[in-house]
């Protein structure tokens, strides 16, 4: 069945219950190799060795279910799930949800990966270090850094981790006190801002120009001081702006004693075009879940490597990997360094899956994926600013945008009632993923930021905006169908009211019983 | 859920009578009837309350409404005194919000009735509409009602602010304080996508961190000029000190030297001391000079001098009067206009600020 | 050049389309913005792509470099445990519909929403609390998100840290409190290893948030204490943290029965690989209370209902109190967390459920009893060094041989020994943590303890 063209779509629904409500007393999926005998007999009863205090009384409510139970449960779960692979994905701006090869995925299950223990003699994983190392030497050419840390998890791990790089280097040279202070810009990741406020920064935000969508030279001198620590800033921005002027931040941060440091999630446009080590920056960070094709996770495990310029490579967490010309080593003996950010190495399999990834593209590989991506997006923009009800926000002065771009549903809105709430609700029912919105403070009002990545065929970019073209006509002959969508998805509207009242919320299934006796 | 909700709708007669000399029709059921619509989804779930015949009865009934009717009126005829009681009237009916419809006279009549003790909306009919107290249209007015009954919308303070109506006869525009309401915004967050961000705080602890930190940097050897408000009316609080709200008062060691003052009255007590002024914007226009406190004249702003202007606003406030500002000035005198203009830096938050440009 | 297998539109025609209807001629036009003086006009330093079959040989090769973990014995645990990991869980972990999503509503995503609800519900089980956030990358950073978090619930700026925890997880809480709380350790019966309630007693002060204690211990045994800390904490009004490694609560009393206010604890013992540390899994659990859920920045889902009865829909909880307490308005950082590894995790306890969390925790525990046994026997060696019941680690003592040496010898014979503390703990001398788990045999044991007999020599 199709309306316009577009192929008609219906959700798995399974009803599956919660696990707790599934299985029966004395069943289970796993049986545990029993210990020899001798060992038995050896150790005795264990359990009476524990203090009466801390032996549990009770077993632990866990579900009991056999194998096969257990094995249907989580593949329905899955089924009623939307990935890369299921279908349009285009919704999910900033997060650039490209395709993950499945190569990758078959390498980083290798024993060779899954069965070695972090804090081995590094004399038997020399293989994994010499991954580390040349994907550490990638990012460096890709970026124009001098060194990457591999250790945090995520963006908004790595940007603490460069705001504590930050603290440390003025601390070293004796100004932390005086300088307390962090800029950034409101259409900056929010982590641009959290993370310092974390570390300890005060933290000072520009907004936007409204007529150019950025802020300008004037607006960053009026934050600047002697109080300023740095800057922390993510360009191109989620609104697919490239801020021009970020040479020019760079230079007025240095002169005023400060360090800059750019947030480069949305660095799939930037590939092969743009290393802001060269343009001055002095630390930066990749998110390998979005620009390096590792796998979402249904929301991680991701990785952010964090990359420094020479002068700041003695603060970079600890150990750091080095090679002696022979062999790969950890470097322990880092007197300045701001110390550990997360437990041993890194998210491993993300960064044998990146390098993976690189290797299979090669340099003509990636600047072919910036050019796509840019390609791909500014189509996109062609085809929805057409639909009725949308707008592409500073418009004039950025018609074109570089891998997303956030469009505005203010004029659908006004004049029907329906918003982008509406809108991503009924856009599910067409079997494609919802829009990512925007990050707060909603600037752009009725906010929406798809983005193509390299991997998007045109035949998705025609699908989203058929879809969107679909929703629009709805909106405004019928604008009911959207407002109360989803209508073929899993489950239909949720009640999001009661989330807001603690005697009402329940984060475990323990804590629904107890308050829903 | 069960929420109560008070509707009145008047223009006072003055305006009425100007309306109707003009020939035009009233606007006032109309827009009141579009903003109801927008709240007749949740009518089994709520009451509401309203004031008889033309003040709400009417408009309640035609959206298919029962609502429960206070108080008496003449038809035709209602006043100022009428608008008052009503609110006053909802006010004792604890109803959870007074959904008002009109102009800044009408919200003036309301905020003086029942001032921050209820909360209050304003559908906006009237010809002036200078308080920010108004929802951006009567849609927007019922749809805000109905968040705000589904407890998804926060309150902040919104100025009441009403024209010199001596002034604008004379071509200059000029508006005064009147007072403040506790008015429901949108919170703009659905729901978070892969990036958490925690609540918006609400009004009064974004206030308290605003205060907590100003009072940290306060100096012993200054003076401090505080403006109306009440996020200024916080740093007060912080200090223990009893601050007018809708006055201009001065702070010295942590306590009072003048209250109330006007700009004669501050210059004389400030002699040649140093001195700071802390401000807070207007919500939705966005003016920090030249509305609402013309005791900040600007033989004051130049004693002080610009470096010595304190900004402080909740976030909410800033969203009000747009992302990035500007701020308003508009002193009377143009060389203090200019001197003001610029990028300035706005408190926002114990560790926060903002930069935003001041344009005259 | 050739079309990309990864990019269907780098076909020269298709891309000419795409071209025409933006209405430009040369691509390079749309990175206009870019200012030409920034540009980077260089050669990057990355080899020519490669076909599958490249890659695969490529990075098999360097893996191959690894020592075959099937050739090598390790005892090594430490914050990362060698565990059996059940089929299933691979499997599931690896449906691509799990894999390759990322933040749809739970009108797309139902399946994930349930299975970390159903991750949560299960944590919650384990460690008896009511409340579990949505979990972060690791222990280490758990800890540090649990001591922000009473920081900013109390408004104190003091916690107490056992001083046996491991270093590197001291570094990682210092990193995430900043400038928020202070850590102070407080110390260790040395012939216990418990902690000194008298050490605790003259450390806590008004201004204690919290005390953070872990169960089992860095060095392996079990805190008994547990209630008796609780008291001392609360009698001051501070809070209780514990951090725990989950399959031990097969046999141990949850922290939620002895006045653990906040738990945190690694997850990567249940069902996920070692990956040199790479996939992991930080829980967080609570009371559930407003002041506590307030102050922390992680998401915390919870399970509503939807229009149709008898359906269930997940979504966010917003907090709706402020955190000014802090200085820092952030409680914490929160971003991509490890969403896969909670499912694969949730797929692992209902894989075991209750009977086979306590017989894997009892067989742990048998065959690390026997190895301290047959460790103990050898003239030398002093395993454990503590006099309290351990479970799957333990303290082992060389005498004056340095761990350096000992573990250079069993490298020899193909055995990873245990991790040197010699530098963290210079006052336990020449000692090493031992891990022993359900999947060493009694040839694997009894082969370490003669090498090691060999090494003492």
């Amino acid at each position: 069945m199709t309306e316009n063209g577009i192929p008609g779509y219906r959700a798995v629904a399974w009803n599956e219950p919660l696990i707790f409500q599934l299985g029966r007393k004395g069943r289970r999926g796993s049986t545990i190799l029993a210990a020899e005998d001798q060992i038995k007999v050896e150790s005795g009863d264990v359990r009476s060795r524990i203090p009466e205090a801390m032996r549990r009384k009770e077993s632990a409510n866990l579900p009991e279910l056999s194998e096969p139970e257990v094995v249907r449960h989580f593949i329905r779960l899955s089924q009623q799930n939307f990935g890369v692979d299921s279908g349009v994905m285009i919704g999910h701006g900033t997060c650039t949800m490209k395709y993950n090869p499945k190569i990758n995925e078959t390498l980083a299950r290798s024993p060779r990966l899954t069965r070695i223990h972090p804090l081995q003699d590094t004399s038997t994983v020399q293989g994994i270090l010499e991954i580390m190392y040349r994907l550490a030497k990638l990012l460096c050419t890709l970026s124009g850094m001098d060194e990457f840390s591999l250790q945090p998890r995520g963006g908004a791990h790595a940007v603490l981790t460069n705001a504590r790089i930050i603290r440390a280097y003025h601390k070293l040279n004796g100004e932390l006190e005086q300088r307390n202070e962090i800029v950034t810009t409101v259409l900056s990741h929010p982590c641009n801002g959290g993370s310092p406020a974390v570390a300890g920064f005060k933290v000072i935000t520009l907004y936007p120009d409204p007529e150019t969508g950025t802020p300008n030279v004037e607006t960053l001198k009026a934050a600047v001081s002697k109080h300023t620590a740095g800057m922390t800033i993510t360009d191109p921005y989620d609104t697919g702006i490239f801020d021009p002027c970020i040479d020019e931040y760079i230079k007025i941060i240095h002169e005023a004693g400060g360090l800059v440091a750019v947030d480069q999630a949305n660095a799939n446009s930037l590939l092969g075009r743009l290393r802001i080590g060269d343009v001055g920056a002095d630390l930066c960070h990749f998110n390998l879940h979005k620009s390096f094709s590792a796998p979402h996770g249904s929301h991680g495990p991701g990785s952010a490597p964090v990359g420094v310029k020479k002068h700041l490579v003695g603060f970079l967490p600890v150990p750091t990997l080095e090679f002696d010309g022979s062999k790969y080593y950890l470097d322990y003996d880092r007197p300045h360094s701001i110390g550990k950010v997360s437990g041993f190495h890194g998210v491993i399999p993300a960064v044998l899956k990146a390098y993976a990834w690189i290797m299979a593209m090669g340099e003509e590989g990636l600047r072919e994926t910036s050019e796509v991506a840019v390609i791909n997006n500014n189509y996109l923009i062609e085809k929805l600013r057409k639909v009725r009800g949308v707008t592409l926000p500073w418009n004039k002065n950025h018609p074109r945008r570089l891998q997303e771009a956030r469009f505005s549903l203010q004029q659908m809105m006004e004049e029907t009632g329906v918003g982008i709430d509406d809108v991503n609700r009924r856009m599910v029912d067409f079997g494609i993923q919802k829009c990512f919105t925007s990050h707060e403070p909603w600037i752009v009002p009725e906010p929406f930021t798809p983005e193509p990545p390299e991997s998007t065929p045109k035949e998705d970019l025609d699908r989203f905006s058929d879809v969107l073209r679909q929703i629009s006509r709805e909106a405004y002959t019928n604008p009911e169908i959207v407002k109360k969508a989803p209508h073929n998805c899993t489950i239909s509207r949720m009640d999001l009211s009661s989330p807001r009242d603690p005697k009402k919320w329940a984060l475990t299934w323990r804590a629904y019983l107890s308050k829903n006796k | 859920m069960g929420g109560r909700v008070g509707l009145k709708g008047t223009d006072g007669k003055e305006i009425l009578a100007r309306a109707r000399d003009l020939g035009a029709k009233p606007v006032s059921p109309v827009r009141t009837i579009e903003a109801l619509r927008e709240i007749t989804q949740i009518a089994d779930s709520i009451e509401l309350v309203t004031y008889p015949f033309d003040m709400g009865e009417e408009e309640a009934r035609e959206c298919g409404f029962d609502p429960k009717v206070l108080g008496s009126i003449k038809e035709n005829e209602t006043t100022a005194a009428d608008t008052a009681n009503a609110a006053m009237a909802m006010l004792k009916c604890h109803v959870d919000l007074i959904l008002f419809a009109g102009g800044d006279g009408t919200a003036r009549d309301v905020c003086r009735s029942v001032r921050q003790d209820v909360p209050a909306l304003g559908i906006p009919t009237g010809v002036k509409i200078h308080s920010a107290v108004f929802a951006v249209n009567p849609r927007k007015a019922g749809e805000l009602t109905v968040r705000f009954l589904h407890g998804k919308a926060s309150l902040r303070e919104a100025e009441v602010m009403d024209t010199d109506e001596q002034a604008f006869r004379e071509g200059r525009l000029s508006a005064h304080l009147c007072g403040y309401l506790k008015v429901p915004y949108e919170k703009d967050a659905v729901q978070p996508s892969k990036s958490a961000s925690f609540a918006t705080l609400d009004e009064e602890t974004s206030q308290d961190s605003i205060a907590q930190c100003i009072v940290e940097r306060m100096e012993d050897s200054c003076y401090y000029i505080l403006c109306p408000g009440t996020t200024v009316k916080a740093v007060a609080d912080k200090l223990g000190v009893a601050k007018t709200l809708l006055g201009v008062d001065l702070i010295h060691k942590r306590t009072l030297v003048g209250s109330d003052l006007n700009e004669q009255g501050l210059l004389k007590l400030l002699g040649q001391k140093k001195a700071k002024i802390i401000v807070s914007p207007i919500g939705r226009q966005g003016f920090i000079f030249g509305r609402g406190n013309p005791q900040i004249s600007p033989a004051v702003i130049r004693r002080v001098g610009r470096e010595n202007i304190l900004i402080i606003a909740t976030p909410s406030k800033l969203l009000s009067i747009g992302p990035g500002g500007p701020l308003l000035v508009d002193t009377g005198n143009e060389e203090t206009d200019r001197m003001l203009s610029g990028y300035v830096r706005v408190v926002t938050g114990y560790q926060e600020e903002v930069v935003v440009k001041v344009s005259s | 050049m050739t079309v990309h297998r990864y990019i269907p539109n780098s076909d020269p025609q298709m891309k000419r389309e795409l071209l025409d209807e933006i209405g430009v001629e040369d691509p390079q036009e749309l990175f206009a913005a870019i200012p030409e003086r920034i540009r980077f006009r260089g050669q990057l330093d990355v080899p020519l792509g490669m076909s599958e079959l490249g890659v695969r040989r490529l990075v098999e090769g360097l893996l191959s470099k690894n020592v075959d973990p099937d050739g090598m014995l390790s005892f090594l645990g430490a914050g990362c445990w060698p565990h059996y990991v059940p089929a299933v869980c691979d499997e599931i972990s690896s449906r691509s519909e799990f894999l390759t999503a990322y933040t749809g509503d739970a009108y797309s995503d139902l399946g994930r929403y349930q299975a970390l609800f159903e991750f949560q519900s299960m944590i919650g089980e384990l460690v008896a609390m009511d409340a579990v956030t949505v979990p972060t990358y690791d222990w280490a950073t758990a800890s540090g998100d649990a001591v922000r978090m009473a920081a900013i619930a109390t408004g104190r700026r003091e916690i107490l840290v056992a001083r046996s925890t491991s270093s590197d997880k001291l570094s990682v809480m210092r990193t995430y409190c900043g400038r928020l709380a202070e850590i102070t350790p407080v110390d260790y019966d040395r012939q216990s290893g418990q902690l000194s309630l008298e050490d605790l007693r003259r450390k806590m002060s008004p201004n204690t948030a919290a005390v953070y204690i872990e169960n089992p211990t860095y060095f392996g045994f079990i805190e008994t204490q547990g209630e008796r800390i609780g008291e001392i904490v609360h009698g001051n009004g501070s809070l209780l943290i514990v951090g725990v490694e989950p399959l031990s609560l097969g046999l141990l009393t949850p922290p939620g029965e002895y006045g653990a206010d906040i738990v945190c604890g690694e997850g990567q013992p249940l069902g996920l690989h070692m990956s040199f540390g790479g996939t992991s899994l930080g829980f967080i659990a609570c009371q559930d209370k407003e002041s506590l859920l307030s102050a922390t920045g992680h998401r915390l889902v919870t399970i509503t209902t939807t229009e149709r009865r008898g359906e269930w829909g997940f979504t966010y909880v917003l907090p709706e109190r402020s955190m000014y307490a802090a200085r820092e308005k952030a409680p914490s950082i929160t971003g991509t967390g490890v969403a896969l590894c909670a499912i694969t995790a949730a797929v692992y306890m209902s894989l075991l459920g209750p009977n086979g969390i306590r017989e894997i925790a009892e067989t742990i525990m048998q065959r690390s009893h026997y190895a301290m046994k047959r460790l103990s026997e050898i003239r030398g060696i002093k395993a454990p060094l503590f006099n309290s019941t351990h479970f799957e680690e333990f303290t082992v003592n060389f005498g004056r041989k340095t761990i350096r040496n000992i573990n250079q010898v069993l490298l020899r014979h193909g055995i990873q020994g245990g991790l040197d503390l010699s530098r963290e703990f210079p006052e336990l001398g020449n000692t090493a943590l031992y891990c022993v788990t359900e999947i060493h045999t009694q040839k694997d044991i009894d082969r370490l303890a003669a090498v090691l007999k060999e090494a003492v020599r």
